[in-house]
């Protein structure tokens, strides 16, 4: 078995996870999203031993690299990041039906890279043949993984928010945690990935010191991460402000992901910069 | 009684205190920062022109948006983010720091009670005693507390991670100090290139965007540049460099290789591996057996005619790294004494008996092919990027403190009843009030169980 093979049966776990975590919300039966959390679990496994073992495939081949060299390798190490960060978090909460509105980011991620990306183990160019590369894409991707369960909490949040003046919340919002729990969720999610984009981007700006000769040079990724840590700042302000709190904030934090995304792989496919490795 | 001046003062300084101000800045540094990702900056009038006409590029030119992020407005955006940041910490500092140096050590039972974690619980020993067991068990769980005396009973007060508080406020720091670092740099440090000749030294660079050179204070050699490629393909594997420094006659660095992510750093000035190109033409060594004669060596250069016995002469037209898979080659030809041009025919390196199956006048094998290449490096000096980084380090420090650590307290007021006491006990955590909740039960069951034995 080789890693893109155990990336195709990741993707698969994602898949039935997020139509049993979507069948929970119809169905409303606690087993279906135990094992929505089963299956979860096991294509994290799969996921995990996929990039364990895709770096060996590079070192049988002569290459000494951790796998995150390319936009296929990135985007399956993402999904990856976004189901650790999930877990934990569920681990701690067990609101299951978050699930529903967090897995299908990693499955689209995974089902892109699977379909729509080239595979091939390729050996690193010179710009990026340091130990940073590590650091800043671990570090950066943590933190956009804690985006991505805020953005997931906050879409529930404003569904929620909708039907706020109805006496009996029905179907699949019964289900849904309550609203203060998701507000909750929303801020605990970027209290973990704010320091992690700060850390992503210190380790960002020290590599490209050491690598360009200037920690800071405006270039377009480096712009858009600071964008996104701009809108994260205002959003950890507004919790303080009266006014910004509930559903100003859960605007702001989906904004926030989709300037994340944006930085992820807008910049790479639509602008032009220092970080190529989207666009060959 | 206040005058209009007070009250005048008194709105500005509120204005740069308010933290609607800080969501402003905020989102208007994103959303502005945004332009200089769409429009590419610092290019020539001619490119902006071609690209966007003469109406769009006179008012993007009138409103900066060329180099935006040196233009005033976005700098002044900056001054007031850091002008509220500074009135924000200035206005909540002393408030948090009497928070910390100077807490409240008795809290009265009525607000112990509304505090979202607190209990009571009979002691058989007297207060006095009681307060002395629940110190040492105190001290042992949670913190060493302080004990005070009033008429209503014994009071301990005891908080973990009180630091945590200033984390805001060392993240704020720490932005300033990254900006100070930044001016340092921009003031006193500059970004420069050079390109130096294999074999040649230098001992000046020349600013980007123009400008005289600038004197290094010692001298740079190159001895050698190369690329490597991946094994059969034109991937590059690694651009090196191989420098000398030399100050006052004396070789002060020798032999240093530097590439892409491994750059020369010499009395605050680096000089990083950026770009190399050809300089001048190549030299080509050549084992050449005439038709039932011994083999000699000649040598070409480029574009010359190198003579060979009888009246012939040969030139080297091309040259590639990997000639269809088969490793390097050069291109070239013969000319016949009369001066005609023989037909171009390729001799491979890797296979230098091969040019003898042609049935020429003369067989050819390439010994090697030496292009002399100049090495492109950048030069830069920021005397600020230290500040820079203790910034970056306060910095993470900062955010984690701010957002993952917990200042927790608790309160302890003990009333003498009958024989024994009785123990209030209430605690608060200043966030992640949950996992708190879980502690503070675990933590009032192990002091009820230590003061029972």
């Amino acid at each position: 078995m080789n890693s893109v093979q155990l990336f195709n049966l990741t993707t698969i776990g994602y898949f039935a996870s997020m139509v049993l975590f979507l069948v929970y919300l119809i169905a409303r039966s606690p087993k279906l999203a135990l094992a929505a959390t089963a299956v979860a679990w096991a294509g994290f496994a799969a996921n995990t031993a996929g990039i364990a073992l895709r770096y060996f495939e590079a070192v049988d081949m002569g290459y000494n690299q951790a796998p995150l060299s390319n936009l296929y390798e990135s985007v399956v190490f993402f999904a990856w990041s976004i189901l650790l960060v999930y877990l934990l978090m569920d681990l701690k909460y067990k609101q299951r039906a978050v699930g529903a509105f967090v897995i299908p980011f990693a499955f689209i991620g995974m089902t892109w890279a699977q379909l729509g990306l080239d595979d091939a183990i390729a050996p690193l160019v010179p710009a990026l043949q340091s130990n940073w590369l590590t650091y800043h894409v671990i570090t950066c991707f943590l933190g956009y993984a804690g985006f991505a369960i805020a953005c997931g909490a906050s879409i529930m949040y404003l569904i929620l928010d909708t039907q706020k003046d109805k006496d009996n919340k029905h179907g699949i919002l019964a289900l849904f945690p309550d609203i203060r729990v998701l507000d909750d969720i929303n801020y605990k999610a970027i209290m973990f990935g704010f320091p992690m984009l700060t850390l992503g981007i210190i380790t960002g700006a020290a590599w490209a010191n050491y690598a360009w000769g200037t920690y800071w040079s405006w270039d377009p990724k480096e712009t858009w991460s600071l964008i996104v840590w701009f809108v994260y700042a205002a959003f950890l302000h507004a919790r303080f402000t009266r006014g910004w709190v509930g559903k100003r904030a859960a605007w702001l934090s989906i904004v926030g992901f989709a300037a994340t995304i944006f930085c992820y792989l807008g910049v790479n496919l639509v602008l032009s910069g220092l970080h190529s490795y989207g666009g060959a | 009684m206040t005058t209009p001046k007070y009250n005048l003062l008194h709105s500005v300084w509120n204005f740069f205190c308010s933290l609607k101000l800080t969501i402003f800045t905020l989102i208007m540094l994103a959303l502005t920062s945004i332009i200089g990702t769409v429009i590419q900056q610092n290019r020539t009038p001619e490119e902006y022109l071609r690209q966007y006409g003469e109406g769009l590029y006179t008012l993007f030119e009138r409103l900066q948006f060329f180099d935006m992020y040196r233009a005033w407005w976005f700098l002044a955006l900056l001054v007031l983010f850091c002008l509220n940041l500074i009135a924000c910490s200035i206005k909540r500092l002393p408030g948090v720091w009497k928070t910390v140096r100077e807490p409240s050590l008795i809290m009265a039972l009525g607000t112990l009670r509304t505090l979202a974690n607190h209990t009571q619980f009979d002691s058989r020993h007297n207060a006095e005693e009681t307060a002395q067991a629940l110190s040492e068990s105190l001290s042992s769980r949670f913190a060493r507390p302080v004990l005070t005396r009033t008429e209503g009973g014994l009071h301990l007060f005891a908080q973990k991670a009180a630091w945590a508080r200033f984390g805001v406020y060392v993240t704020h720091l720490s932005i300033l100090i990254i900006f100070i670092g930044a001016i340092i740099g921009n003031i006193w440090g500059y970004k420069a290139f050079v390109n130096i000749v294999e074999g040649d030294q230098v001992n000046q660079v020349w600013p980007r965007g123009g400008g005289d050179p600038i004197d290094l204070g010692f001298t740079v050699r190159c001895d050698s540049f190369s690329v490597t490629y991946y094994d059969n393909s034109m991937r590059p594997k690694e651009y090196a460099s191989v420098l000398d420094v030399i100050e006052d006659d004396q070789e002060v660095i020798s032999d240093r290789k530097i590439i892409v992510n491994t750059p020369l750093n010499y009395k605050g000035i680096t000089f990083y591996q950026s770009s190399y190109g050809p300089a001048g033409p190549a030299t080509i060594r050549m084992r050449v057996t005439p038709k039932g004669g011994t083999p000699f060596v000649a040598t070409n250069r480029e574009g010359d005619h190198t003579p060979l016995p009888n009246g012939y002469s040969f030139a080297v037209t091309g040259y590639a790294q990997s000639y269809q898979g088969m490793g390097p080659a050069v291109q070239m030809h013969v000319n016949t004494p009369d001066g005609r041009h023989g037909n171009p025919f390729i001799v491979l390196q890797n296979y230098p008996d091969f040019d003898s199956r042609r049935g020429g006048e003369f067989a050819f094998a390439l010994l090697d092919y030496k292009q002399p290449q100049y090495t492109g490096l950048q030069v830069n000096k920021d005397p600020g990027v230290w500040v820079v980084w203790i910034g970056c380090l306060l910095m993470i420090f900062g955010t984690m403190a701010a957002f993952m650590i917990s200042h927790r307290r608790l309160w302890i007021t003990i009333e003498p009843k009958g024989e024994g006491s009785v123990v209030h006990l209430g605690a608060s955590a200043h966030r992640n009030q949950a996992a708190f909740a879980l502690y503070f039960d675990e933590l009032k069951k192990n002091l009820s169980k230590d003061l029972a034995g």
